[in-house]
């Protein structure tokens, strides 16, 4: 303890007995206040604070509830002390009502005080409270009067305003001012919570706005503020009275002791020049008005105190807020030199403050104030520190960024606090998207797993895009080989996870640019990573899936072997999957050229999503007599047709109805097998990932469940390459060499700088008046935003991005079924499918051969609006708008027919394409079930409950009964079944269980109950995002019925 | 723009007062008192140079106005997505919590005409005076900030409703 305290406490008994002070003239030393105040400050553990409040707690239960009044205060004093220790005292909150209603003064405000203290807004005590503040209110002493005023500014519950609000009002009338004021204090509360409820008393605050008496006035600005706030247009008429009051106030026309170390009413100057510069944003005239009393009170505030900066400071921002007058920014600026400039770091700290507010309007200030800026880097505070990285982030150009940025990492590898990680991490991210540069890796080191889980993607994506020049994305890329390479070689169990599933991607996709780097140290590298204990298993596959790029046969087989049969046995499905792909791949080279083209991403692969490759294969096998495939509707007629007969009444399970499948059509069920194989695959992966990774393996699925699928493959080799399209256009281009060439016009600084800061001065070089304006003004709507480069249909990243029925979800959701595209798809291929069987002879005769597309569909003209204009390559025709159709629809069966690039800007769909081939019915039919691409899931009520306990992801919401009574539950039920195709396991009593799934095995169990005349909906399913969009369609399928 | 609590520590980091503007729960707030305290009293060591606690005379508790603050640090310190201002008097910290759109050096010198109403009424307010009565503490500080906002910053009319109890309770 330290000796101040000591000593404090041994003055504590002569203090209690000598002070004449009211308030400690009334306490002994050992009343239980005293006593608890002296525990309280001896305390040494929080073992100890523990017992000491339990102990006053059960003391102050003890008399609590004795009726002797004359205690109470002390009691109550007592338990405000437990709780702001962060006991609860609850069994007092009663009582501190009782006080409040039945004490006398101070007792009474003790109790209102607690009240305030203990309860909050919401809380059901509160209501008694309410004729305690009623009475007092109609109180013939002022005092009380004040009390209940002022704890109804405080808290009072929001439904009961009404009852006090015509007393609040009469108050605003009390030739008191004090009374006037806190009348306008609890109406301004009143607006805060139920601003209905005061609408017809705007004229009020009016007249309390030129109440005589200042103290009222003030009181009326802050809701003024808020109001002006939500809606500025409404009080322009008042801009001219602020400016008098403004004016008045700077003037020193307020009584004396308003003012504070003889400044007039700082914080009400504070207060009117935030009105102020609300009512002059966008806004000469009323800006106008306001210059001559600006300017006053700039030149006023040349007090050298504390108080002074903070109204100049709230000057400053107001000048640069309102329409903007040449001389007084002028000054403005020099404010905010000075106060950068200045030795007090409080006001450094200010400064820096305005100024980041400044340059967002003018950045050529940031200039003047460089070498000020750069001494600020290296201040030892850390947030002067903070709030100048604050400052270079919105002054940040292309030619600055590199210090910039390195700047913050700076920052970033001392900082411990998370918050602050965080959020520079994101700006980093942010600036190096903008402005591509090698400093990512720095960041995913340092700022590890808290980064947003998008941050690594895009830099991915960037990567693999690449820039203008293949000569910089090259170079870009060996780079990264060779950086990550030194970080693996040196101690990569210290990396975060995301940076290493960046690594080994870099890697595997890029290792080979480095001609010297034998693939085999690479490999033991990463095989090194894979027996790192704390290795996710996300981690894992992505590794797995890098070795698959690398191994090349030859030396590296040991490793690769070694690896791919500790995996093969894993119990993680994923992990397995990409072991048994490293181990056949690494023994078949020839297939393996066949696969994993190394095309340096110049070369836009394409997925040929239609799966027409394999039709030789389908033929085939029908040939020998297989089942052909059907589309599911007609499964599902077959199957109820079978279930009429069958006399067991929940015995057809899924697999059964699906091998039960009659030959009706020429396909066979291997395909059935197959791409069930592959949808299921897509399932693991959407799975495993959820949400956070994404899919940026680059290599093409060729492994179904059934194994592997050599036709695929090889006509993705064949398929057609897309020649992008740059979207670089020669202007802007030019500006950018412009830029570059540009003399730097640096301000001379008054001392003689060292080197190194001069160097670090080079941050403001684009900052000089010329490119000042895109820098801050935006001209371009991305000016240094990398270009991109046009994509093919697909490129590496997007190909590998088959989309995951959540993708398809989102995609129905967002794009198809909520804009009105979905009708007008509708409708065009209402027209257009006339055109279809043309195109589906074409495509069955030459089967070998892309499939044949419906050759005029112009699918741009079909993309809304906002996609159109974004930039998209030429769609090849493999989409038609009956292909988006039945796309939706085929992907009940095919996890990876529509594809979506779901980056930033590119909406678009850009991939689309279906088995026109199959068959008519199937386009029909993508009318009906447009809506959620899911199917009825036959089960037995046995298998639902086991199939209920092994899903994991839920999601539970109450939704609306339709009819009542007895039947509302049939009702809803038939109306879900109905519209969305789920299946009617069993309804019992009032619940009923429902299933459904999206793709072969990505299931989706409700649960329903009818509770207090909603339905309890409680949905399961192992895929992470289908509960809450199977319940978002059936809420909008409620709705619609 | 607003403030989102007030607290009075010691330097012990025991929480003398603490008013909150912003629901927090009960149970988290000794949490965050505990974060808060940190932040501000980590930075102590560089702030009062050895030797200073010995202003007080041994008799007489410390009075919290009798010494000017040294400040050759930030008073203001970036906490979670907020600020804290926090000043120094004796051994006693007056934090307050305040969104980062505040003028932060308005608010530092609020915590001053606060501990300046309270040596007023207090005459020569010390930390004992604030622990022996909390309840005018905190009605005094009720008269000067409600809602988070500063709603009446004169002496005499923040003192008014106080003084006019004492009268009645005394006569």
């Amino acid at each position: 303890m330290s000796d101040v305290v000591e000593k404090t406490l041994t003055a504590l008994p002569s203090l209690l007995s000598l002070d004449p002070q009211p308030g400690s003239a009334k306490l002994s030393s050992t009343s239980k206040l005293g006593n608890l105040i002296r525990g309280i400050t001896e305390l040494t553990s929080k073992h100890e604070e523990e017992k000491l409040i339990q102990h006053e707690l059960a003391s102050i239960k003890d008399q609590v509830s004795s009726p002797n009044t004359s205690m109470m205060k002390e009691l109550m004093v007592r338990a405000i002390y437990c709780e702001s220790l962060g006991y609860e005292a609850s069994f007092t909150y009663i009582h501190a009502i009782k006080l409040a209603q039945q004490g006398t003064a101070l007792e009474k405000r003790v109790g209102y005080l607690a009240v305030s203290l203990f309860l909050n807004e919401s809380h059901e005590l509160l209501l008694l409270l309410v004729n305690t503040v009623l009475k007092d209110l109609q109180s013939t002493n002022l005092i009380e009067v004040c009390m209940a005023l002022t704890v109804v500014s405080q808290m009072f519950p929001k439904d009961m305003i009404p009852a006090i609000l015509p007393l609040v009002e009469e108050k605003l009338n009390h030739p008191k001012e004090i009374i006037r004021r806190k009348a306008v204090l609890a109406l301004y509360k009143f607006y805060l919570i139920a601003p209905n409820q005061v609408q017809h008393i705007h004229n009020k605050f009016r007249k309390a706005l030129c109440d005589k008496d200042p103290g009222v006035m003030t009181a009326s600005l802050h809701i003024y503020l808020q109001m002006i706030q939500e809606n500025p247009e409404g009080y322009k008429d008042l801009t001219a009275s602020f400016v008098t009051i403004l004016k008045q106030v700077v003037g020193g026309k307020l009584p004396m002791d308003f003012n504070y170390h003889s400044v007039p009413a700082p914080w009400l100057q504070i207060q009117l020049l935030r009105i102020l510069a609300l009512l002059g944003k966008n806004d000469q005239s009323a800006s106008a008005v306001m210059y001559e009393v600006l300017d006053e009170s700039l030149r006023r505030a040349e007090m050298n105190h504390n108080i002074t900066y903070a109204i100049l400071y709230e000057c400053v921002k107001c000048i640069y807020t309102i329409h903007p007058k040449s001389d007084l920014l002028e000054k403005a600026a020099k404010c905010i030199g000075n106060f950068v400039l200045s030795p007090k770091i409080n006001l450094k700290y200010l400064g820096l403050k305005a100024l980041t507010y400044v340059v967002q309007q003018d950045p050529r200030l940031a200039l003047q104030h460089q070498m000020t800026i750069i001494e600020c880097l290296d201040h030892s505070d850390l947030i002067i520190k903070r709030e100048t990285l604050e400052l270079l982030f919105r002054i940040t150009n292309a030619q600055n960024v590199v210090v910039i940025v390195e700047k913050m990492l700076e920052f970033l590898r001392v900082n411990t606090d998370d918050y602050t990680t965080i959020d520079l991490v994101g700006k980093v991210a942010e600036l190096a998207e903008k402005y591509p540069s090698d400093t990512m890796s720095t960041v995913f080191s340092v700022g590890g797993d808290m980064m947003q889980p998008d941050i690594p993607n895009s830099f991915l994506k960037l990567l693999s895009e690449g820039f203008d020049s293949v000569e910089e994305d090259r170079k870009l890329r060996l780079f990264a080989v060779d950086s990550y390479i030194t970080l693996l070689q040196k101690e990569p169990g210290k990396l975060p996870q995301r940076f290493l599933q960046v690594i080994s991607w870099v890697l595997g996709e890029y290792s080979h640019l480095k001609d010297e780097l034998e693939p085999t140290v690479v490999l033991k590298l990463l095989a090194k990573l894979l027996d790192m204990k704390h290795t996710s298993s996300e981690t894992k596959s992505w590794i797995l899936m890098a070795m698959t790029k690398l191994c090349e046969g030859g030396a590296e087989v040991s490793v690769v072997r070694e690896v791919s049969e500790t995996y093969s046995s894993s119990m993680d499905t994923v992990l397995r999957q990409r072991a048994h792909e490293l181990q056949y791949l690494s023994q078949d080279s020839e297939l393996r050229a066949k696969v994993l083209l190394r095309d340096n991403g110049l070369r836009p692969l394409e997925v040929d999503s239609s799966l027409s490759f394999l039709d030789g294969f389908v033929s085939e096998a029908l040939a020998a007599g297989a089942a052909p495939y059907k589309p599911p509707h007609q499964r599902q007629e077959e199957l109820a047709q079978a279930k009429a007969l069958s006399l067991e009444p929940y015995g057809l399970s899924l697999p059964m109805s699906m091998s039960s499948c009659s030959i009706t059509d020429r396909q066979s069920p291997t395909l059935l097998s197959m791409s069930s194989g592959l949808s299921g695959d897509s399932a693991e992966i959407s799975h495993k990932g959820g949400s956070t990774s994404l899919k940026l393996d680059g290599v093409k699925r060729v492994w179904g469940r059934e194994g592997y699928l050599p036709q695929r493959a090889a006509v993705e080799e064949a398929a057609q390459v897309e020649v992008p399209c740059t979207l670089r256009s020669p202007s802007q281009q030019g500006d950018a060499d412009s830029s570059h060439s540009q003399t730097p016009t640096s301000t001379p600084t008054p001392t003689e700088p060292d080197p190194e800061k001069q160097q670090l001065a080079s941050l403001f070089f684009g900052l000089s008046s010329q490119s000042s304006v895109c820098l801050m003004g935006k001209p371009e709507p991305t000016p240094h935003r990398f270009r991109r480069k046009a994509k093919g249909v697909t490129d590496p990243t997007s190909s590998s991005l088959i989309s995951t029925p959540s993708n398809v979800e989102k995609l129905l959701c967002n794009n198809l079924l909520d804009s009105n595209i979905a009708s007008e798809l509708a409708v065009s291929s209402a027209k257009q499918i006339t055109e279809l069987p043309q195109g589906l002879k074409t495509a069955s005769s030459a089967a070998d051969e892309d499939p044949d597309r419906p050759k005029d569909l112009c699918l741009i003209s079909h993309l809304p609006a906002e996609l159109s204009e974004l930039c998209h390559s030429e769609i090849t025709p493999l989409c038609t708008i009956q292909s988006i159709l039945c796309a939706v629809n085929s992907c009940q069966y095919r996890g990876d027919v529509l594809i979506q690039t779901p980056f930033n800007h590119l909406h678009q769909v850009t991939h689309v394409s279906a088995e026109l081939k199959k068959s008519t019915q199937c386009l029909s039919f993508a009318h009906s079930d447009v809506t959620f691409p899911c199917r009825p899931l036959t089960v037995s009520t046995e298998e639902y409950g086991t199939m209920w306990l092994s899903f994991s992801h839920d999601t539970k919401q109450n939704l609306t009964l339709i009819g009542d009574g007895q039947e509302a539950l049939t009702a809803t039920l038939n109306v879900l079944k109905q519209k969305l195709q789920l299946h009617v396991v069993e309804i019992i009593g009032q619940e009923g269980i429902l299933s459904c799934r999206l793709l072969q095995d990505q299931p989706c169990l409700m649960h329903c109950r009818v509770h207090a005349g909603t339905l309890a909906v409680w949905l399961r399913s192992p895929v992470p995002d289908l509960p809450d969009c199977l319940i978002y369609h059936c809420q909008r399928a409620l709705q619609e019925y | 723009m607003m403030i989102k609590f007030v607290l009075m520590v010691n330097r012990q980091g025991q929480t003398r007062l603490s008013r909150y503007y912003q629901p927090v729960e009960l149970s988290r707030r000794a949490a965050l008192e505990a974060d808060v305290v940190r932040c501000c009293l980590s930075r102590r060591k560089e702030q009062v140079p050895e030797g200073h606690t010995s202003c007080g005379s041994a008799a007489a508790p410390l009075r919290l106005l009798s010494l000017r603050p040294l400040c050759p640090q930030c008073s203001f310190v970036e906490y979670r997505d907020f600020k804290l201002v926090y000043r120094q008097y004796a051994a006693l910290y007056i934090v307050v919590g305040v969104t980062d759109a505040e003028n932060e050096l308005s608010i530092y010198e609020l915590v001053h005409n606060f501990v300046e109403v309270l040596d007023k009424y207090f005459s020569r307010v010390s930390e004992l005076d604030i622990m022996f009565n909390l309840d005018k503490v905190h009605i005094i500080l009720d008269e000067m900030i409600q809602n988070g906002h500063i709603v009446e910053t004169n002496k005499t009319r923040v003192l008014a409703p106080l003084t006019a109890l004492d009268k009645m309770a005394d006569g």
